[in-house]
């Protein structure tokens, strides 16, 4: 246990270690980890953003979708308006079209009536002129008589 | 080597440290030659360590230090080198870890700016560290290797081969390092009070009546006062070092002895040997850290006016 040189070589030895250090590991060291600390502080307040964005964005989106529902409601609306109105339009025709085609044949088939009514008027005049052409045996002139037998008949 | 030896000689050739020196002309050597002119060599007795005087150097001591504080500039430094301040990983986070322990340490004991201390508490927390590390190692593994080894390769009695593997518990090694940091003390002492300053305060305090007929014949009380606990500083610093790992080293060595002592005496050490060594842990961070803590705080005390500006008034 000899106090001896080993002494000054330990303070040499001491000093260039400390210096090695403090130029070489010590700032890169703290610096990496201050970096570090810096990117985590602006990762969080970059997170607390990006929630209050997303808080934001989904609020609006509610506000949206409520809108289009309402404005679908809207549509719908309208539409089934729309199809009643265009139902009770085609039922309008329909009946219109129903009361024309009906008007029409009333007026065919009092046409066709009076046409039978006619024929069967002429055919009545001459069955009563053969009638009393045989009842009475004598040649009637049809024409004389052209006139009563027509009041005839239109009595008919 | 204990089996020929006696305990006391196996204690003895545990603390005798590799030392190389110069012996004088006319010196008897440990084998009974005769120096014809002074030589520098390596002492092969404890007794011709003594006799080289302040002039040697122990190059187990020297060899180990400097060994383990290249160790741990490397690691750092590359560990540094690599370091990015994206997601730590492996050996990076633990140096961040070690590097935010010592920042956090520093900060709290030392307030004023100097860009020096944080990495001299660093350097001198790992590097004590892992000296005193040593010390867990088998007393016997590395000296008995490197004994065999220095005699298979130069034909050396491998019983006059000293060498120690724990640097901090060579007294020159630990009063080295204190004396460096008293160093650094009275630097910056003098750097932020300037020399006036600094001799005022070993001369003006702690006592101090404000009258300069008063004051004069103060002067030599406070000097003795001040002086003795301006080295104490450094001379505790060193000794506590020194003395608890001497004293763990000095364990470990008697319960290696016990090993000899038959079979119970195997068990019994190996019970010993694993319980102090579990202890030992413990204690060779504690003066890792205590060394670090205590450096610190004298470089506060370097740097610190309050005292000086609190007694001038």
């Amino acid at each position: 246990m000899n106090i001896n040189l080993t002494l000054i070589g330990q303070s040499i030895t001491f000093f260039a270690f400390v210096w090695f250090c403090w130029k070489y590991v010590w700032p890169a060291l703290l610096g990496v980890m201050q970096e570090r600390e810096q990117k985590i502080a602006t990762g969080l307040q970059e997170a607390e953003r990006a929630g209050k964005d997303l808080e934001l964005a989904q609020r609006k989106a509610a506000e949206q979708l409520k809108e289009a529902k309402a404005q679908a409601a809207e549509i719908i609306d309208g539409a089934n308006k729309r199809a009643n109105q265009i139902v009770d339009e085609a039922k309008e025709a329909a009946r219109s079209e129903g009361d024309r085609l009906k008007a029409a044949a009333q007026a065919e088939i009092e046409q066709e009536v009076n046409r039978a009514k006619e024929q069967l008027r002429s055919r009545i005049a001459a069955l009563s002129v053969a009638g009393a052409e045989k009842i009475l045996s004598v040649n009637i002139d049809a024409k004389a008589h052209d006139d009563m037998i027509e009041k005839l008949a239109a009595e008919l | 080597m204990a089996a020929e030896q006696t305990a006391t000689g196996y204690i003895q050739h545990h603390l005798q440290n590799l030392a190389y020196g110069k012996l004088p002309a006319g010196y008897t050597r440990a084998d009974g030659t005769v120096l014809s002119e002074s030589t520098w060599t390596i002492a092969h007795s404890s007794q011709e360590a003594a006799d080289m005087g302040f002039w040697a150097v122990h190059l187990d001591t020297l060899g180990w230090s400097i060994g383990l504080g290249l160790i741990f500039c490397l690691l750092f430094a590359r560990a540094a080198r690599k370091a990015t301040a994206g997601v730590p990983t492996g050996f990076q986070s633990f140096v961040e870890l070690v590097t935010e322990f010592i920042d956090k340490t520093v900060k709290d004991t030392f307030p004023h700016r100097n860009s020096m201390v944080a990495p001299m508490a660093l350097t001198i927390f790992v590097w004590v560290f892992l000296m005193n590390l040593m010390d867990l190692i088998p007393v016997d593994w590395l000296p008995l290797a490197f004994a065999h080894g220095t005699s298979a390769i130069t034909g050396a009695d491998p019983h006059h081969v000293y060498f120690k593997v724990v640097p901090t518990t060579d007294l020159n090694a630990t009063l080295g390092m204190a004396l460096a940091v008293f160093a650094l003390m009275i630097c910056f002492s003098v750097k932020e009070k300037g020399l006036l300053g600094f001799v005022k305060e070993l001369t003006l305090h702690p006592f101090h009546s404000g009258k300069w007929y008063i004051d004069i014949f103060l002067i030599p009380f406070n000097f003795l006062l001040e002086a003795v606990s301006l080295i104490a500083k450094p001379v505790s610093l060193g000794l506590r070092l020194f003395g608890n790992l001497y004293a763990g080293e000095m364990i470990f060595i008697l319960i290696a002895i016990v090993f000899g002592v038959g079979a119970l005496g195997f068990i019994g050490a190996g019970l010993l040997q694993m319980g102090w060594a579990i202890f030992h842990i413990l204690v060779i961070t504690l003066q890792a850290f205590v060394f670090m803590v205590l450096t610190t705080v004298y470089m506060s005390m370097a740097h610190d006016r309050e005292e000086e500006h609190a007694h001038d008034q």
